[in-house]
């Protein structure tokens, strides 16, 4: 039943390959985590802005996103990821064939789920600051490039690291479902070692307990970041 | 002909709606029920009970739902005394595996909500029970649970919605609903925008349901609250 043998480094065992798997999942959690602040900035800028049209685009994306399965947009960008960049270039007059890679598409479908939470997360930093602020700054003559510098990207930093960290254990919890696109992440290697070696339990439990280790010690730095930054505000 | 399509397949995934409400039903009242209960495990004076219920809420929420699954769907068959047991009989079918898991996690999440719903009673709501004489079973049915209740509703309603995305996972263990349908539009068709059309608009109709329901439970239960005409 138990093949824990086979989790030995080497020719014999599993143990590099899922070394690498692991690897590649905190890769990909790392590059779409990336991608979902960036997109989020944006969104969430989109979501605060009085431009009425922005508002409500940015408040689709959110809605829709975040309520439908994480598996069903994953399903969408490795099936239909390729035609639309096809026809992107299409409009641009390349007419070749593309093909996007596994990483690319995990990483693009996990960060624009994950951009949606982190959008909430930096919006509702922003709304945290108090609005005395920002008339103190401008009566004192700061121009709105150095509020923006000065008064609100520290503090939006500092209240949005706990919500951060959040999105960050969601995100690498999501990469799990990745392995339906063949990317060779954790849950991909365990169904191949599982099919290999007929014993799904061992590489089951061998990948539970790696996510496990994942999770507590990034949440464990995201703690000891949070305290770092947080130092003389209570 | 595109438009047809949609037709087409939207018929498809709808049929397969009833799937996933299945999964939904069987497993939410079983969720709420063991949350609650683990919830009270969690805070009970034993030490035993409380560290072993935390250590199963750290492990199942440290780990993805498709480990959990797959343990499940695929782990669970391979240990030979399962096999042979009698619970064999419903943990061969994809549907109770599923609605296995989903209960698995729910529940270590959802005690974690009703805890902090149960802590934030105010001690002074308790003392002065305890001083109008209620016993300590009355004290949790009358005073405790109604509030603890009504103040988690907004977190355990987000919890709902995570719920309804999660039964899309247990497409993967081959059970047929809305999104394992969709999987195989996509897959046959190569029309993928359809099918994700037509999953995702009724996945979002039934999110918007899980919302409505939990605002009307909020509205009925938080009767103080409520603006008066």
């Amino acid at each position: 039943m138990f093949k824990f043998e086979k989790l030995v480094f080497g020719d014999m065992g599993w143990g590099d390959e899922f070394l690498i798997a692991t690897f590649m999942t905190i890769a990909v959690s790392i590059c779409s985590m990336g991608l979902g602040i960036f997109i989020a900035i944006f969104a969430a800028w989109a979501k605060l802005s009085l431009n009425k049209f922005l508002k409500i685009l940015s408040n689709i994306y959110t809605t829709v996103v975040r309520g439908v399965p994480e598996l069903l947009i994953i399903y969408l960008i490795f099936f239909g990821g390729s035609a639309a960049i096809m026809s992107i270039a299409k409009a641009f007059g390349y007419y070749g064939y593309i093909e996007l890679n596994a990483f690319t598409i995990s990483v693009v479908a996990i960060g624009l789920i994950s951009a949606t939470y982190s959008t909430e997360v930096i919006r509702a930093s922003v709304l945290s600051i108090d609005k005395g602020q920002f008339e103190a700054a401008k009566s004192m003559g700061l121009k709105k490039f150095q509020i923006f510098y000065k008064i609100l990207i520290p503090q939006v930093l500092r209240h949005a690291i706990p919500g951060i960290g959040n999105v960050w254990q969601v995100t690498l919890k999501d990469t799990a479902l990745i392995s339906v696109t063949g990317l060779v992440e954790i849950m991909r290697q365990t169904r191949i070692s599982s099919n290999v070696e007929h014993s799904p339990f061992t590489f089951l439990i061998t990948a539970a307990f790696l996510y496990l280790i994942l999770t507590t010690f990034s949440g464990k730095f995201f703690n000891f970041i949070e305290r770092k930054v947080s130092k003389g505000f209570v | 002909m595109q438009d047809s399509l949609i037709i087409v397949n939207f018929f498809q995934i709808f049929n397969a709606l009833d799937e996933t409400i299945l999964l939904l039903i069987v497993s939410l009242p079983i969720g709420f029920i063991f949350s609650i209960i683990f919830a009270f495990g969690r805070l009970s004076k034993n030490k035993f009970v409380s560290k072993t219920i935390s250590i199963y809420i750290f492990c199942i929420r440290g780990t993805p739902l498709l480990v959990q699954i797959y343990l499940i769907y695929f782990g669970l068959g391979n240990i030979k005394a399962v096999r042979e047991s009698i619970f064999w009989i419903l943990l061969k079918e994809p549907f109770w595996c599923g609605v296995l898991a989903l209960v698995i996690n729910t529940v270590a999440y959802g005690a974690e909500i009703f805890r902090g719903g149960i802590q934030s009673v105010k001690k002074g709501q308790i003392e002065s029970g305890m001083a109008l004489g209620f016993g300590k079973i009355s004290l949790y049915r009358r005073l405790i649970l109604p509030i603890a209740l009504r103040q988690v509703l907004p977190t355990y309603g987000n919890e709902l919605i995570l719920m309804v995305k999660a039964t899309s996972l247990i497409s993967l263990t081959t059970y047929m609903e809305m999104t394992g349908v969709a999987r195989k539009i996509m897959a046959t068709t190569f029309a993928p925008v359809e099918a994700f059309v037509a999953a995702g608009s009724l996945y979002l109709f039934l999110n918007f349901l899980v919302v409505q329901l939990i605002k009307f439970l909020e509205w009925k239960y938080n009767p103080h609250l409520r603006l008066k005409n």
